[in-house]
């Protein structure tokens, strides 16, 4: 088995186009959520989100371009530009071969879809764009992706709804440990800020019409965000022997699946993916110090996901940190793991764990340390990374300081 | 602006080239219009003169859209609009 670790790492998000303004932003408890900007949202009861602001998609790509990226796709180049640049790394001959890319993503070219059905529905038009397809398919990203940096081993592109950015950064890891690629491009991308995709949510009615405040008694819904996280995960060896700079290791994940509810989440079902990253790691429990929490600020998510932690902890879980800064920059779906993560690399690396802002209220089925509205410095070791999607999928990431 | 100009222009625009890059002998493949190119050139001419251009990518001789150089292209654009009476 190889070592992994992350030799990269890039984001744009509602917090910021960048991983240093991402985490300047979580350590200043920042809160990127806001009225929406798009077409038709009088028509919407959900009129908030994590929206990225001041986005041109002209600064960044050309006409040729833009034909064929939709805006996950642009996210997810965006980030992974930043990744790859950090990591220092070229890809040509052996290594080109031996490296891949695996992306998480729930709505792919959601955007597009939502565009060019109102142009054949609404507007009555008989005729779209040649590069529709090629457009919203959900794997143009990681195909963009291998593109761009001639990654010519395994990819492919993961749709696990809110777990779906962990569950591509597990197959990841274990591509990498398992010996099967030398560095693998991952993390995920999301862009589901459209009329169509707000109001399909809508419908579920566990929307919040104000804010995302995770694990308080006030709490009242999640709220939609947008953005991507990408990291190059990289076999030890290969890193160390190019000097390279690493920002924390990968050492364990796990999957379950609760196999009994489409939307309700189970307890069991996250307490044996918590449980089993810690495994997979050959840690003891009480090693881990912070857990990014999945932290939707659903009444249901909060106290299921608690109440799991609890039980894998014991009376450790009392000790640990919990926090989610999805009160920050709300709920990126398929790319929601991958921006998460990097508060991860924060705790380890820098030593300061960000906060659950919009906490108002203690919620006694929510008796764990959530880091309330302001970050903290702390020394942490060990620090989990939870996703738990719709469809009753779990995934648990496990990384340790470097 | 007629039909000719139009169309060099959106062959141009295609190819990244200026319209006086293009001149009616020029061949889609000379011009450096690749076959995501010559299909996106198409939709563009259907959207500009509001006619339904038979072609199949599959394969691109097997219409009676001649697209083997700028000027069959025009010659075939200014038939199109007139049975479709546009």
């Amino acid at each position: 088995m190889r070592r992994v670790v992350i030799t990269g790492a890039g984001t744009i998000n509602p917090l910021g186009a960048n991983v240093a303004a991402t985490l300047e932003a979580m350590r200043e408890g920042h809160c990127g959520i806001g009225p929406l900007d798009i077409r038709d949202v009088d028509r919407l009861s959900i009129q908030i989100g994590g929206q990225i602001k001041d986005y041109e998609e002209t600064t960044y790509f050309n006409r040729q371009q833009i034909a064929l990226y939709d805006r996950f796709t642009q996210f997810t180049l965006l980030a992974a530009r930043e990744a790859v640049g950090q990591s220092g790394l070229t890809f040509s001959g052996e290594l080109a071969d031996r490296s891949g890319v695996v992306l998480g993503t729930s709505g792919g070219g959601l955007n597009t879809q939502d565009e060019n059905y109102r142009a054949v529905y609404e507007a009555g038009k008989n005729r779209v764009h040649p590069f529709i397809v090629p457009k919203l398919m959900n794997n143009a990203a990681a195909s963009h992706v291998s593109m761009e940096w001639n990654l010519r081993g395994p990819s492919f592109t993961v749709a696990t709804a809110c777990a779906s950015s962990n569950h591509a950064m597990g197959q990841a890891f274990n591509m990498v440990r398992c010996g099967m690629a030398t560095v693998m491009i991952t993390g995920g991308s999301e862009a589901m800020l459209c009329f169509g995709g707000i109001k399909a949510w809508e419908g579920l009615r566990v929307m919040s019409k104000d804010a995302c405040r995770p694990f308080s008694a006030t709490r009242n819904g999640m709220v939609q965000g947008e953005g991507a996280g990408v990291f190059v995960f990289e076999d030890y060896d290969h890193a160390t022997a190019r000097g390279a700079e690493i920002l924390c290791e990968v050492i364990g994940f796990a999957m379950t699946s609760d196999a009994s509810d489409i939307v309700m989440p189970s307890k069991q079902g996250a307490a044996r993916a918590i449980a089993g990253a810690i495994a997979d790691a050959k840690l003891p429990r009480d090693a881990v110090g912070y857990i990014n929490a999945h932290g939707t600020g659903t009444a249901a998510n909060d106290k299921t996901e608690c109440a799991a932690v609890a039980d894998v902890f014991g009376a450790h879980a009392d000790r640990l940190m919990i926090s989610s800064t999805k009160s920050m920059h709300g709920h990126l779906i398929g790319g929601t793991g991958a921006v998460e993560l990097l508060a991860c690399i924060m705790a380890l690396r820098d030593g300061v764990i960000a906060p659950t802002i919009g906490y108002e209220e203690p919620d006694p089925e929510c008796a764990l340390d959530v880091v309330p509205n302001v970050a903290r410095d702390a020394k942490v070791d060990v620090a989990l990374s939870n996703a738990f999607a719709f469809g009753g999928l779990n995934a648990v990431l496990a990384l340790r300081k470097h | 602006m007629i039909i000719k100009d139009q169309i060099i222009a959106i062959i141009a625009e295609q190819a990244m080239l200026e319209p006086s890059d293009v001149t009616m002998e020029s061949t889609l493949g000379e011009l450096g219009i690749d076959s995501l190119g010559l299909v996106e050139s198409i939709f563009a001419i259907e959207e500009t003169f509001d006619i339904s251009v038979p072609f199949n990518a599959n394969d691109p001789g097997d219409s009676d859209f001649d697209i083997s150089s700028v000027a069959t292209i025009i010659a075939a654009v200014e038939k199109l609009k007139t049975e479709q009476g546009k």
